[in-house]
């Protein structure tokens, strides 16, 4: 007989992995890379696939040559989820070494200088943009319109986001007008709209939140805390002035979406506990009102995430789960 | 039927109840018996046989060894062998009385009938009687983790008994002995939990089953109704969601009268609940209506490689090969041997550990369950969070105590790990969270014992 | 002319009101600190190495003079100054330093991969720690040495290495300070600081296995059988046998190793000696390690280097 194998238990194991995990953000994502395809043609396809391989390959040789890891992770699905997240905040008319310089800033510094999976502060895929964005500001910034689907000859044009910015420091309500109306936020078919690859159709990222939800990738705390806090800041706003956008408007439009539902649930940089998540929501939440409202830039999300991930640890120190058989403190 | 359930974490593991149907069968006695001289909570007993001694099925071999312990009485009729030691549950050696077989004499002491005993026939069991027979017959806990019983019916003067929790809920996977016991001595299961009422002075008693076995449910609920009826007794049946840990003691308080105990120290009785299993409310009828001390028990062999699991009536000391023989023989190829479920069982390096008092299953887990998978770095997921059921930070507490920072651990609350195993069931990246919180929660426990000690 | 000097008298009142609070601050608010901590830590090596488990040089000066206010300097040793160090501090101190021999970590098992069969395959997590909570570990011997290298991590002076051919650790002596941290880390208590000896011999039983002797070598071949020859043969009484283990007593050891000639599992260890032990009579019953050949002849290879590679080498035949 051969010989017991022994360990301490539990000895039973449930069917989650790293891996399901990871490709099952990836599955939730392809609904908003096929219309990303679908509005933006053969730019989209080559921002994406560059994307990909570029943080694909930086991870396995960072992994190999630099850390000599025994085992190598590239295969966990992790870094291929950057570079696609990654990607879709790319416009579709980004040349190809920009965006290998951007995937070596997202898994080099962003994520393997922390040392690898779990140990980034960070969210990659926005260290990337963000980086890309100071970099290359003029490039970063020109927005190819929807139904270009030629790649770098794509014509650009304005974002619903630049249109909002353009109100509030004009205090013109008749800016406004040039909106395209909730509908076509949603579905992001509003022609002469633009952005970036996944900013546009917000349904097909609402789609990949209930796919996630389903799966319990994630759970309902850091979406809904944001774009929750979100529409109740933008409506009152609104009410007060109407040089700033209906509430709507402000939830789909932009990166909101998706950094609310993909990027800001990032499990590394995201509190561990969902009274620390919905803290985390709403101040980004107000972040993003503040800098895309009164802030330099049209485009506040990246930078609210970014803000709220070096709180992350502030907030797993104070914010504890409610423990079982916890007696309320009378004294 | 409204479902209760805790409040907080939980984990659905597979079922596999192979033997939820497999009728009870009386296990083959065995050639030697080995009793090991510490089956309980507590101080271990100390013999009171010889070499040499005969010894009837009954006869007491070892006494308590101090006011938490209990005695051990010997399951077989025979000579004992020799007082040594041998593998225990524990995978170490200990004490153990080693009794070599003769024949199936029974102590004349011991009521065989089957005549079903009912305590308004008894006027002579008064609370205080009640509690000293069961002290007497060596009954403690037969969930697993042997607390004398006769200390849970006397609580301490700061607590005060409301209500007898009758846990029937076997939210393992795999192990079908209670279900069992329930389907075949319902009727003495529900006189021992008058019994339990009667000992700690309470009326009010609920029976927690989960909703995986509907049949007990309902035979329990038709036979309470029939047998409390009308009687100052009031005993419910609670269904319960199926779920991990139900049947962890305090998961089962605050499902059933939705109170939850606090941390340690506290206990059960601390919110006026006294939870014993149904083997033990069994096994408490037995000792005071038929004077059987504790010696034998229901216990499922199972596994999916097994050729034939089943549930068996196996008196104690009986080698698990006898039972693993019975049930087809060990499966070829890797094998964990477990004493208990895939939870919170024991890993076994040999065949040879006998059945103990609180061994209520033994399983077999076969090739790639056998093995653990390659753990990967943490990714901050939080799903261990969100599965433990007493609201602590697993992946905190393993770090923590994996940096040996003891100070940190106890702030964290980890005294309050029932180590169900819920967390490292759950994390995707397979990390051992449950082997460095135990290390850790074992050296603060003993940190804070020599604190009290020193006061 | 006038708002230069009225510039130079405000600065100066303002330095001379500062100088006044701080001042007052420093004597209102002064910490007092015992001088002898100073003096002490002067007499430090000054590399805040942490070796000694506190924080600094300075902690150390602070723990010792707590120490001596306590009556004894036990436990308290600074690694990098070693014994010379400590002598200076005593006598600054005004105590007498308990013991001044140098100690050294001693590693008693014998069960190497070939002495100590696997009976079981351990997947768990891979500590001493762990493994001892499972059970007895992958061996039927619940006393001997896990082999995952706890003793290992906890040296800090790089002192402590696994030899991964016989699965136990082996101590450097060169390098170890007899600091204790394997000593503690060592889930059953298998290391043991003992002296280290004249010329760096000693002699000491490399075993701690309780269980009884029928039962011992069923595990592991080398294994101490409580059998007792060794105590009736010392000549010193430093041997005794309680609970199936025998136990040299360094204090009282003489070397003369008439133990390590008659252990029957050859047991018992000695450590730098030029020769080997002598062998053991002829009229002795033949024992389980006999055919062995002459165990003892690899000794002699066993110089001031690895003591614990030859108790590995010198059983394997």
């Amino acid at each position: 007989m051969s010989k017991l194998i022994v360990s301490l238990s539990p000895h039973a194991h449930g069917n989650d992995t790293v891996e399901r995990n990871m490709y099952g953000v990836i599955i939730a994502l392809l609904p908003a890379l096929l219309v990303s395809f679908l509005y933006f043609g053969l730019g989209s396809a080559i921002v994406c696939a560059t994307s990909v391989a570029a943080c694909i390959f930086f991870e396995w040789a960072i992994n190999t040559y630099i850390l000599k890891n025994e085992r190598n992770t590239v295969l966990d699905g992790s870094a291929a989820l950057t570079g696609l997240l990654l990607g879709m905040n790319l416009p579709s008319n980004l040349p190809v070494w920009i965006i290998i310089i951007g995937a070596l800033f997202a898994i080099g510094v962003a994520k393997m200088s922390f040392g690898g999976l779990g140990q980034n502060i960070f969210n990659p895929a926005l260290v990337g943009r963000a980086a890309l964005l100071v970099a290359f500001p003029a490039q970063m910034t020109t927005w190819p319109k929807v139904g270009e689907m030629g790649y770098l000859d794509a014509e650009t044009g304005a974002t619903p986001l630049s249109v909002m910015k353009s109100a509030i420091k004009s205090g013109d309500v008749t800016v406004l007008d040039q909106l395209p109306d909730s509908m076509a936020l949603l579905l992001g078919n509003h022609p002469d709209g633009a952005g970036a690859l996944g900013e546009i159709c917000a349904l097909a990222l609402l789609l990949g939140l209930a796919f996630m939800l389903w799966r319990k990738i994630i759970t309902w705390h850091i979406p809904v805390s944001i774009i929750g806090t979100v529409f109740v800041v933008s409506a009152l706003l609104h009410l007060a002035n109407p040089i700033y956008a209906d509430p709507f408007a402000v939830i789909l439009s932009g990166g909101l979406m998706l950094g609310a539902i993909f990027m800001a649930t990032d499990y590394v940089t995201s509190p561990m506990t969902p009274k620390g998540q919905l803290i985390y929501g709403v101040c980004i939440g107000l972040l993003t009102i503040i800098i895309r409202n009164w802030g330099a830039y049209p485009e506040g999300m990246s930078f609210a995430i970014l803000i709220m991930n070096a709180f992350t640890p502030l907030i797993n120190n104070y914010v504890k789960p409610k423990r079982f058989g916890e007696v309320p403190a009378t004294k | 039927m409204n479902i209760r359930t805790f409040r907080i974490g939980g984990i659905h593991p597979e079922e596999n109840k192979l033997t939820h149907e497999v009728a009870t069968k009386v296990a083959a006695l065995p050639k030697q018996a080995i009793f090991p001289l510490s089956q309980h909570i507590g101080a271990p007993a100390k013999p009171v046989v010889a070499k040499g001694d005969k010894v009837k099925v009954g006869t007491m071999i070892a006494e308590a060894g101090g006011f938490v312990s209990a005695p051990i009485f010997s399951s077989v009729s025979g000579t004992v062998f020799k007082i040594d030691t041998a593998i225990d549950a524990t995978g170490y050696r200990k004490p153990v009385i080693i009794i070599n077989v003769e024949g199936d004499e029974w102590e004349e002491s011991i009521d065989r009938s089957d005549k079903l005993e009912q305590v308004k026939d008894h006027p002579e069991l008064t609370p205080e009687e009640i509690v000293n027979r069961i002290k007497a017959a060596g009954v403690v806990g037969m969930g697993g983790a042997c607390f004398p019983t006769f200390i849970k019916l006397t609580p301490p003067p700061t607590a005060k008994a409301e209500c007898v929790i009758i846990n029937a809920v076997e939210c393992e996977p795999y192990i079908t002995a209670d279900y069992r016991l329930m389907m075949e001595h319902a009727d003495e299961i529900l006189v021992g939990l008058e019994l339990l009422m009667k000992g700690a002075k309470v009326t009010t008693g609920y029976i927690g089953i989960e909703t995986n076995k509907p049949a007990a449910i309902d035979l329990l609920t038709k036979k309470a109704g029939e047998k409390f009826g009308g009687t100052e007794f009031h005993v419910e049946v609670v269904p319960l969601a199926q779920r991990y840990p139900q049947g962890g003691e305090k998961q089962l308080v605050d499902a059933v009268i939705r109170r939850q105990v606090p941390a340690p120290p506290a206990i059960p009785v601390n919110v006026g609940a006294i939870v014993q299993n149904v083997g033990t409310a069994f096994a408490v009828y037995e000792a005071v209506m038929k004077r059987k001390p504790l010696f034998e028990r229901y216990t499922t062999v199972t596994g999916k490689k097994l050729a034939n699991p089943g549930n068996f009536l196996v008196r104690m000391g009986t080698p698990m090969k006898d039972l693993i023989e019975a049930c087809g023989g060990m499966p070829e190829g890797d094998n964990k041997l477990l004493a208990g479920g895939p939870m919170m069982g024991k890993a076994l390096t040999s065949t040879e550990v006998p059945i103990c008092k609180g061994t209520n299953s033994v399983t077999i887990l076969s090739d790639e369950d056998a093995r653990r998978k390659e753990p990967q770095p943490c990714i901050r997921c939080a799903k261990c969070v969100g599965a433990c059921p007493m609201g602590l930070e697993p992946y905190l507490l393993a770090k923590i105590s994996e940096v040996k920072n003891w100070g940190r651990a106890e702030q964290e609350d980890i005294v309050s790990c029932i180590e169900c195993g819920s967390c490292q069931f759950t994390c995707p990246a397979h990390r051992p969270l449950l082997d460095n919180i135990r290390q850790g929660k074992s050296t603060v426990m003993g940190i804070i014992r020599n604190r009290n000690a020193k006061k | 002319m006038n708002f230069i000097l009225i510039a130079v008298i405000v600065l100066g009142a303002i330095g001379l009101i500062a100088a006044l609070v701080l001042y007052a601050a420093s004597k209102k608010f002064a910490v007092y600190e015992d001088p002898r901590i100073a003096q002490v830590n002067a007499l430090l090596p000054g590399a805040n190495c942490g070796g000694c488990g506190f924080p600094g040089c300075g902690g150390m000066a602070d723990a010792l003079v707590k120490g001596a206010d306590t009556g004894s300097l036990d436990g308290l040793l600074c690694p990098v100054g070693g014994a010379d160090t400590m002598g200076k501090v005593a006598d600054l101190l005004g105590m007498a330093i308990a013991n001044g021999e140098p100690k050294v970590a001693v590693v008693r098992c014998n069960g190497t991969c070939e002495h100590r069969p696997k009976i079981a395959e351990y997947a768990g997590l891979r500590t001493c720690a762990a493994m001892h909570a499972c059970g007895a570990g992958e061996t039927a011997c619940g006393f001997g040495c896990l082999g995952c290298g706890d003793c290992v991590a906890a040296c800090k002076f790089d002192a402590i290495h696994m030899n991964a051919e016989t699965g136990l650790p082996e101590v450097d002596e060169d390098k170890c300070t007899a600091c204790g941290a394997c000593t503690k880390a060592c889930p059953r208590g298998i290391i043991e600081l003992r002296k280290k000896g004249p010329k760096g011999r000693r002699v000491y039983v490399s075993c701690v296995n309780k269980d009884k002797g029928a039962v011992s070598m069923k595990a592991c071949k080398a294994s101490c059988i409580g059998c007792g020859k060794c105590e009736k043969e010392c000549p010193f009484g430093a041997i005794a046998v309680t609970a199936n283990c025998s136990y040299i007593d360094p204090e009282k050891c003489r070397l003369c190793r008439k133990c390590v000639t008659v252990c029957p599992t050859k047991a018992i260890h000695d450590v730098n000696f030029p020769t080997p032990a002598p062998a053991p009579k002829p009229k002795e019953p033949a024992t389980p390690k006999a055919e062995t050949g002459t165990p003892v002849a690899a000794k002699a290879d066993a110089k001031k280097t690895e003591p614990a590679k030859a108790e590995g080498k010198e059983a394997q035949a």
